[in-house]
Parts: C-alpha cells; sequence; structure tokens
C-alpha cells in the first residue's frame, strides 16, 4: 500500500476525531477562553451544579429508558412476524419511517398532536416525546432483529412446535434465547438516538419535558459557555461506550 | 406484527396524512388551517425567495456529497486493504458517527467560532490580527454536512471494496497496468453501486438538514429544513410548511427508489 494513501488515512481520521478530541481536551481548560491555561474540573463542577442540566438530564434518561423498552418489544414483535410472513406493506413503511427527514417526522407529529389535543385536552409533555421516539426506533430494532433472524435455522423452531411445543414457548424457549444479543445491541442503539435526537424532541416537547440536547442546544446558541464542552464531552464517553458495546453484541450475534 | 403496525399507523402514517391534508388548506388568521382547499401552497413554491432557497439547498447537499465521495472513497479504500486491522479502521469511523450529532456540530462551532480555537491559535501564532470570519457562512455548513454524514459515503463504499476479488487487481497489474490506471479502469468501475449508494444517502441526508445550517449558518445560509421549521413554528404558515415537507419527503424518496432496488435482499 502506498505510503501516500496511508498519510492520507492518518489526515481522514484526523478529521473525524480532532474536533472532538479538541472539545474534551478544552473541557478541563480553566480559563472560560480557548486559550490553554492550566488543567481543571471548573466546567464539571459548572455542569453538575446547573439545576436545569440537572433536571433535563433525568428527562433524557426517563425517555430515553421508556422508549428504549417499547420501541425494542414492539420492533422485536414486528421483526419475528416479518420472518413468519413477510409484507411489503409493513416492510415498506418502515422503510418510509427511517428515510423520512427528521423535520418533517417532527411537524408531522406536531401537528397530530394538534389535531388530537383539540378533543382530548392533553398537553405535550414527556409521553408526547417518548411516544415519537418509539415511533422512530422502532425500525431500527426490527432492522438489527431481522438481520439476526435472516442467518437462523427456522427448523429449531419447528422441532420445538413438532415436540409439542406451543407456538409461544417456541418462541420464549428457543427463538427468543438466540435473539438476545441483536435485542441488546438494538436497544441500546435506540437508547443512544433518543437520548441524543434534538429536532424532533424540540417539536413536540412540553415545558416540563426539556430534553438534554435541547439544553445544550439553548446554551450553545445563547454564546460560549465551556460548561457545553464538559457535558458534550460527558455525552461523547457515554455514548461511545455504550456504541462499542452494541457493535461488540452484533458482531457477536 | 399487530403492536407496530398500530404504531406506524398512528405516529408516523396518520400524521403524514394529516400534513397532505394541511398542505392542501389555507392559513387561519391565527396560524392553524382552514378551508377552502387548493393548490395555492404548491404554487408559492415557486417563489423566487423560496426557489433560491431550494436552490441553495441543491447546491449545498450536491457541493457535500462531491467532497464526501473525493474524501471517502481514498479512506474506504484504505480500510478495505488493511488486512487484519480492517475491524479497529471500521469503527474509528463508526464510533464518532454515532455519537451526538448536536455535540459534533457544536465542535464545529467551538473551532470556527470568532474566539474559535483556529482564531485563537492564528491570532496567538501572530499569523493574523483580526479573526476569521469562519462561522456562520456557507463554508462553515458544508464543512458541518462533510462532517455529519461522511461516514454515510465511506460504509457502502467500503462494503462494495470489500467484495472485490483481490486476482482482479493481480490480474490487472500482470497485464502491465499501473497502480493508478488499475483504480481508474478496474476498481472504480467496480465499486459505482457503493458510490452510488453512499451519494443518495448523503444527498438525502444533506437534503433534510436541520441542525447544521441552523448552528454553522447564518441568515443568508437557511435551507428547506429551516424553511419548514420556521412555517410552522415562527411565521405559523402551517399550510405551507406542509407543502414544503411534503416536496422534501417526495425528493428523498424519489432519490431513494433506485438504491433499494438495487439492493435486493434489503436491509429487512
Amino acid at each position: 500500500m502506498s505510503r501516500w494513501l496511508s498519510l492520507y488515512a492518518v489526515a481522514a481520521y484526523v478529521f473525524l476525531h480532532l474536533p472532538l478530541a479538541v472539545l474534551a481536551v478544552f473541557s478541563f481548560n480553566s480559563s472560560r477562553f480557548t486559550a490553554w491555561e492550566s488543567f481543571s474540573f471548573t466546567w464539571y463542577h459548572a455542569a453538575f451544579s446547573d439545576s436545569q442540566l440537572g433536571e433535563a438530564t433525568v428527562n433524557s434518561f426517563l425517555i430515553g429508558t421508556a422508549a428504549t423498552v417499547l420501541a425494542t418489544a414492539v420492533g422485536t414483535l414486528c421483526a419475528y412476524a416479518l420472518w413468519k410472513r413477510s409484507s411489503l406493506w409493513m416492510t415498506s413503511t418502515l422503510y418510509l419511517s427511517m428515510v423520512t427527514p427528521e423535520i418533517v417526522l417532527g411537524i408531522a407529529l406536531l401537528a397530530l398532536y394538534q389535531w388530537m389535543f383539540r378533543y382530548l385536552g392533553l398537553q405535550l409533555g414527556m409521553h408526547t416525546v417518548i411516544l415519537a421516539h418509539v415511533m422512530f426506533c422502532t425500525a431500527y430494532v426490527v432492522t438489527v432483529v431481522a438481520a439476526r433472524l435472516r442467518t437462523m435455522d427456522a427448523s429449531l423452531e419447528e422441532a420445538a412446535l413438532d415436540l409439542g411445543a406451543t407456538e409461544w414457548e417456541a418462541f420464549f424457549r428457543v427463538t427468543l434465547p438466540q435473539l438476545v444479543p441483536a435485542i441488546v445491541s438494538a436497544a441500546l442503539l435506540v437508547f443512544i438516538t433518543s437520548f441524543d435526537d434534538f429536532v424532533i424532541t424540540s417539536l413536540v416537547a412540553g415545558v416540563d419535558s426539556e430534553t438534554l440536547p435541547m439544553v445544550i442546544y439553548a446554551m450553545a446558541r445563547k454564546g460560549f459557555n465551556p460548561a457545553v464542552n464538559a457535558i458534550s464531552t460527558m455525552i461523547v464517553v457515554g455514548l461511545g461506550v455504550l456504541i462499542l458495546l452494541s457493535s461488540r453484541l452484533e458482531h457477536k450475534a | 406484527m399487530a403492536p407496530a403496525a398500530t404504531l406506524l399507523a398512528i405516529l408516523f402514517l396518520i400524521p403524514i396524512a394529516i400534513v397532505a391534508a394541511y398542505s392542501l388548506l389555507s392559513r387561519g388568521p391565527y396560524g392553524g388551517v382552514m378551508p377552502p382547499w387548493n393548490v395555492e401552497n404548491y404554487m408559492r413554491l415557486a417563489d423566487p425567495l423560496y426557489l433560491s432557497i431550494l436552490w441553495r439547498t441543491i447546491l449545498y447537499s450536491f457541493l457535500a456529497t462531491a467532497v464526501c465521495l473525493l474524501a471517502g472513497f481514498p479512506l474506504a479504500w484504505f480500510i478495505s486493504r488493511s488486512g487484519t486491522r480492517k475491524g479497529l479502521f471500521l469503527a474509528l469511523v463508526i464510533v464518532p458517527f454515532w455519537t451526538s450529532f448536536l455535540v459534533r456540530t457544536y465542535a464545529w462551532m467551538f473551532l470556527l467560532r470568532d474566539t474559535g480555537l483556529i482564531n485563537s491559535t492564528l491570532q496567538w501564532l501572530g499569523l493574523i490580527h483580526d479573526p476569521l470570519p469562519l462561522l456562520y457562512n456557507p463554508f462553515a455548513v458544508i464543512v458541518g454536512l462533510v462532517y455529519g454524514y461522511l461516514p454515510f459515503m465511506i460504509l457502502p463504499i467500503y462494503s462494495t471494496l470489500e467484495k472485490l476479488d483481490p486476482a482482479l487487481l493481480e490480474a490487472s497489474a500482470d497485464l502491465g497496468a499501473r497502480p493508478m490506471t488499475t483504480m481508474f479502469q478496474v476498481v472504480i468501475p467496480l465499486a459505482k453501486p457503493g458510490m452510488l449508494a453512499g451519494g443518495v444517502l448523503v444527498f438525502i441526508s444533506c437534503l433534510g438538514a436541520y441542525l447544521t445550517p441552523d448552528l454553522l449558518g447564518g441568515g443568508k445560509t437557511i435551507m428547506i429544513g429551516n424553511l419548514v421549521q420556521n412555517q410552522f413554528t415562527a411565521a405559523r404558515d402551517w399550510p405551507f410548511g406542509a407543502a414544503l415537507s411534503l416536496l422534501l419527503m417526495a425528493v428523498v424518496m424519489a432519490m431513494l427508489m433506485p438504491v433499494l432496488r438495487r439492493e435486493k435482499d434489503g436491509l429487512l
């Protein structure tokens, strides 16, 4: 392999990683200006003592967890059903939900909620955000779980049925255990996607359901605040660990 | 399947249908929508102001896609040729891609702003006196789009290069072709499906971009995504926003169709 190609690869990886690395380094800078002064945890303290950030983090975890549980359950069942009997309608709709631009999904959901609330008298809040997240994450779960199902031997389940297992028993005791790595991998992806979403969330969130990305966005717009560097670094490291975990599981599957 | 079908019907298909209906209604006096039904909202897309935003969206998306292709292909080639460390090099592309889009965009604000790292470093070195206007312009938006969507280009190209039979390269070399000739006559033609898939993925992602132009661009760099958002919030012109959304969705679907057809076994 030519030396030029290797050099280019180094440059490309620098481009991919340097912006985040620089952000992480400067999150430990004691100065509020972008000139290195000395190492300190000042901005981490600032981030942890900010009550708005704390509240938003709790919201993000609650929404992420609820969305993960629901989307994973619904998506896994859907992938299993599609494996048993394919449905062009269902597959196309899932594809469509994956490729529709986020901003369009966001305003479409907002339109639906407004229209429903006029008759039901409910308001935007955590529940509307969770439902939105479940909607756009289900297709990811189906994709990951379906990929695993395609590599599986259908005769195992048939054998279980022949040996007298009911359909439920065959699913829960034969098929499901083989799917566990793929399901966990999908669940991690859903959590990451949900935790990170800004565009859709900001459109369908209510006053009591501000999420972490929404606060970061507001802080980033307002002007420079090194505390954002500190939170960003924590998010990148946290989500980075989850994505590594998820890809490990997917390869194992 | 029933739970997923119900979920998608209520939270995806019905909302899209509502948007489609709104796009054919008129704007109410206090926002919202009202009859009569008409196609006025689609006619307004031809307004020079909106046409310029549409044109800009297409231009930025095209430029970002071209840069991604030129920058992504060599890296995909590098990864596919790197033997046992393929997994590591691939992970180095994927991991930053999955960690928070918002944070990755914010990282560029941190680098590019007037008091950002690039400007303060250049000033410290004495190379410039006044900060360079790096943020809030088309350059920043395109950099942000490339940074955001580069892996969409690398991954499909990588998967076609990965399947390439090494014997073809050896045959080409044995027949006297120089490495560059082999690259242009053998590798690139065979990698076309991956380049096409990557190109479409990057392009449609850019068309729907909202956060990148919003944070890295200024008032003169807004794209369709921002226009849609604006119609549903500040401008309170839901019917027009709905028409724009449907247009965006239609373009995205039309571009994806050929790619999805090609992928016979599909993702699902």
